[in-house]
């Protein structure tokens, strides 16, 4: 039987039936992709997106690049201060920060490290423009037209040679602090010659002049450079020899060297601005702080700091983050076990009546299932207030008095009894599905052969219904521990969960970085929980309504 | 399950008692809901019972809260909102649903696994994370949207809700067709094949009709879900796109007004029709699927 067996077509048989099943897997794939891609972009990168930002970090090297470049020879051991250089591109990388009203931004970022930075930030950006004057105000008595922004775009501007490496570091620059384009024509280019003579004044027109062409969309040669041009010139001027240079401004350039014109001590400048920064703290927590990922966030989000010196733990009575967590952990704990308690009988009862009797009462269980988790929970609100129904019907009876009345809502108690009524069909539907399949005749063996009715439930029934409490159990901790309206609605302070911190870390701190931390932390444990809801149960039987 | 004439005393006060439990949890299952409805019809601006409600008189009730919901134009953007967003999302959701579930039951799908996980992602991520992600990544796709493509921000708002909604309803559509599609006959589609049918023609003439059910609940729930939503429409969303939800959710965060509970009253109403279409439904499908053969 060497003889190969063909189809129809003549073709073997082998290769047809593996053609046709090709053909039959990429039409079903076809038919899944646009749903895949529809679900990669609108649901999978934004979780992508929201675990990248709990590491990012470039915040701190974009906004004080030269900065953190200066910052890395700082031992922060050994020195008091940093370097003066440190504070010169100190000065230069605050200068177009402010002027960007970057700066401030990055003082809130700091300021979850070490508080105050965000207003020695705010308030040595105004300050700024001091210490440029200490060179801009002689240079401007030198020669009027120094104030003149024509003259410095004719010094800076390209005449033979462009520094074309110098203009891409300086978009790239601009680009990274505005968290925009700064590509397209700008009308400048930096001159090679000029570049090479004076490299910080050459450098910072640059980014000026990038800055103002694709920011400001304004021409830079009809416009005056910042007064940080000042200081970096007079700082040029002190080691550039200009005997050799003979383009535009170079008498002006030669009277100003001639004139020693005067740069700043920037750290005394600095010190005089704020003495914070005279110490050693906003430095160490730059230094800290300047790597383009971070595990901060992460530490934040249970309690740490990151610190010079490795991880800190926050004080005892500061940890709020992992109380919450715990919280968090406890009272879906709490939640899911009256969910078992009360779910039992009813399951139980269901499982074991008439069908026609047994699907009524499924509709007591599924209208709650159904209704709007809005109207449960305002129906809460309702009937847990101290003016509410329930304290009016206990007033009513005698039982509590009417100055008196209990404190049921914003509180422990009041997530936990609304919670368990919402989660409640969660719990009864997966147990209710599998006492159904429990055989009433194993209950009746055991009693025929001697057991007491609760022996045969205790020993033969229950067993049998582990399962079903199993998957119940699981889902409502896992949608507990992720609950966030209910909560806030009727949870007050004492009853919100960790779902409750992110949205306000979102929405009203702004501190997104540590909102995406915790969320991470949260998606984590959720995935664990299902991982094991998957082996327990299959997430194949997840089954609705 | 009921009570044998032989029964002891202990025995007949367990099976008294345990019904009595019973009645107490399905009280507490179902008190919530209706006294929300009484309670709407309140002719004072209070979320409790008046003496005059209790005496059943007439000038105790009143219909203003229901018609504070319909002319008052908060509510009724709201209103509006919710109309708009939550019908598109679910034809979104449906149509993609539909088509995918149908290829993933078929025999021979590559990583069915890990796309299946893919697809029930944004049922099992808590609405908190999704939310988050989502805030984090729809900002920066709206300012593209309005500043590249140059679009209307409102319309911009509206279509980041939508697609948000759309997502999180897939899972559910998922759920329901390829339980639907588990019991279905492939050799009708052939049989059809055989007798000349397109591909497209048997989808629609043999295959829609009896999967028809389980498309429309998961539909339902799909609609449930966006029209219920608050979470991520709130992160997600501005003022503009208020959803119901949403203005009940500011209604009982900030100034708690009864007109909440008349609109609570409605959506119990509504929510009572959807779960006997559901149940209606459910058992038009085990009918037809009872008669198919095989």
């Amino acid at each position: 039987m060497a003889e190969v067996m063909l189809a129809a077509d003549g073709t073997p048989l082998k290769r047809s039936l593996a053609r046709a099943l090709r053909r039959q897997k990429i039409r079903a794939l076809g038919l899944i992709a646009p749903l895949l891609l529809f679900v990669l972009i609108t649901f999978i990168i934004p979780i992508g997106s929201m675990l990248f930002r709990s590491v990012e970090n470039e915040i701190v090297s974009n906004t004080l690049p030269y900065t953190v470049q200066a910052l890395s020879s700082w031992d922060a051991e050994q020195d008091a201060l940093p370097s003066e250089d440190t504070f010169q591109a100190m000065f230069f990388d605050m200068f177009i920060a402010a002027e960007a009203k970057r700066h401030t931004r990055l003082g809130t970022r700091l300021n979850y490290e070490t508080t105050g930075l965000s207003s020695l930030f705010r308030q040595s950006g105004r300050k700024l423009d001091d210490i440029a004057d200490v060179s801009y105000e002689p240079l401007e008595d030198l020669d009027k037209a120094w104030d003149d922004g024509e003259t410095w775009y004719a010094l800076m501007n390209a005449r033979d040679g462009t520094d074309e490496s110098l203009l891409a570091e300086q978009r790239g620059r601009v680009a990274r602090l505005t968290d925009s384009e700064t590509l397209g024509d700008i009308n400048f280019a930096p001159d090679a010659e000029v570049a090479a003579l004076l490299p910080l004044a050459a450098r910072e027109y640059t980014a000026w002049a990038i800055y103002v062409a694709t920011q400001d969309g304004r021409d830079p040669a009809a416009r005056d450079p910042w007064e940080a041009i000042a200081p970096a010139l007079a700082l040029d001027l002190q080691t550039a020899d200009l005997s050799g240079y003979d383009g535009p401004a170079a008498d002006m350039l030669r009277a100003a060297q001639d004139a020693n014109l005067p740069a700043p001590d920037f750290t005394a400048a600095f010190a005089e601005i704020d003495e914070d920064w005279g110490k050693r703290v906003p430095w160490e927590t730059i230094k800290t702080h300047s790597g383009k990922f971070t595990s901060g966030y992460f530490l934040n989000a249970v309690d740490a700091q990151k610190t010079a010196d490795g991880m800190a733990w926050q004080p005892e009575n500061k940890q709020i983050l992992i109380t919450l967590f715990g919280r968090t952990i406890w009272m879906s704990m709490l939640i899911m076990c009256s969910c078992i308690l009360l779910g039992y009988p009813i399951a139980w009862l269901l499982a074991n009546l008439p069908m026609r009797q047994a699907n009524l009462l499924l509709i007591l269980v599924l209208l709650p299932f159904w209704t709007s988790l809005l109207v449960r929970t305002s129906a809460w609100k309702v009937m847990l207030q101290q003016q509410g129904v329930i304290n009016d019907v206990l007033v009513w009876i005698g039982l509590v008095a009417d100055d008196n009345r209990l404190i049921i809502i914003n509180n422990q108690f009041g997530t936990i009894v609304s919670m368990t009524h919402i989660l409640l069909p969660f719990m009864i539907l997966p147990m209710y599905s599998v006492m159904q399949t429990i055989q009433p005749t194993y209950l009746r063996a055991a009693k025929s052969l001697g057991a007491t009715n609760w022996t045969a439930f205790w020993r033969v029934y229950f067993p049998q219904s582990i399962p079903g409490i199993g998957a119940g159990s699981i889902l409502v901790f896992i949608l507990a521990i992720g609950y966030y309206i209910t909560p806030e609605i009727v949870g007050g302070t004492k009853g919100v969960f960790i779902s409750n911190r992110i949205a306000y870390h979102i929405s009203s701190s702004l501190n997104w970085g540590l909102a995406a931390a915790l969320g991470t932390i949260l998606l984590v444990a959720v995935l664990i929980l299902y991982w094991a809801y998957d082996k327990i149960v299959g997430i194949d039987n997840v089954k609705l309504g | 399950m009921g009570l044998p004439p032989y029964a002891t005393t202990g025995q007949r006060i367990w099976y008294y008692s345990f019904r009595v439990i019973c009645g107490l949890i399905f009280f507490f299952l179902i008190a919530p809901i209706v006294v929300v409805m009484p309670l709407s019809f309140n002719a004072q601006d209070f979320f409790t019972f008046t003496p005059e409600m209790l005496r059943l008189d007439p000038e105790g009730y009143s219909l203003k809260h229901y018609e504070d919901f319909f002319t008052n134009p908060q509510w009724q953007l709201a209103m509006k909102n919710s109309l708009i967003i939550a019908p598109i999302a679910t034809i979104i959701s449906v149509s993609l649903g539909t088509l995918a579930a149908i290829g993933l039951s078929q025999s021979h799908v590559p990583f069915k696994g890990t796309i299946m996980a893919i697809l029930i992602s944004p049922m099992i991520v808590p609405l908190i994370i999704s939310a988050t992600g989502m805030f984090f990544f729809y900002s920066s796709l709206g300012n593209w949207m309005e500043n590249t493509l140059g679009l209307d921000k409102g319309f911009v708002g509206y279509v980041k809700v939508i697609l948000a909604h759309a997502v999180l309803g897939i899972p559910f559509v998922i759920i329901t067709v390829t339980a639907t599609l588990v019991g279905f006959d492939r050799s009708l589609t052939r049989a059809a094949a055989n007798m000349g049918a397109g591909p497209v023609t048997t989808f629609f003439r043999v295959q829609m009709p009896l999967i028809l059910p389980g498309v429309i609940s998961g539909g339902l729930f799909a609609f449930i879900t966006s029209f219920d939503e608050v979470v991520v429409v709130l992160f997600v969303g501005s003022a503009s796109q208020k959803t119901l939800p949403w203005q009940m959710f500011i209604g009982l965060r900030e100034q708690i007004s009864p007109t909440i509970l008349a609109v609570a009253t409605i959506l119990v109403v509504i929510s009572i029709g959807l779960l006997t279409t559901v149940e209606l439904l459910r058992r038009r499908s085990e009918r037809l699927r009872g008669m198919s053969p095989g």
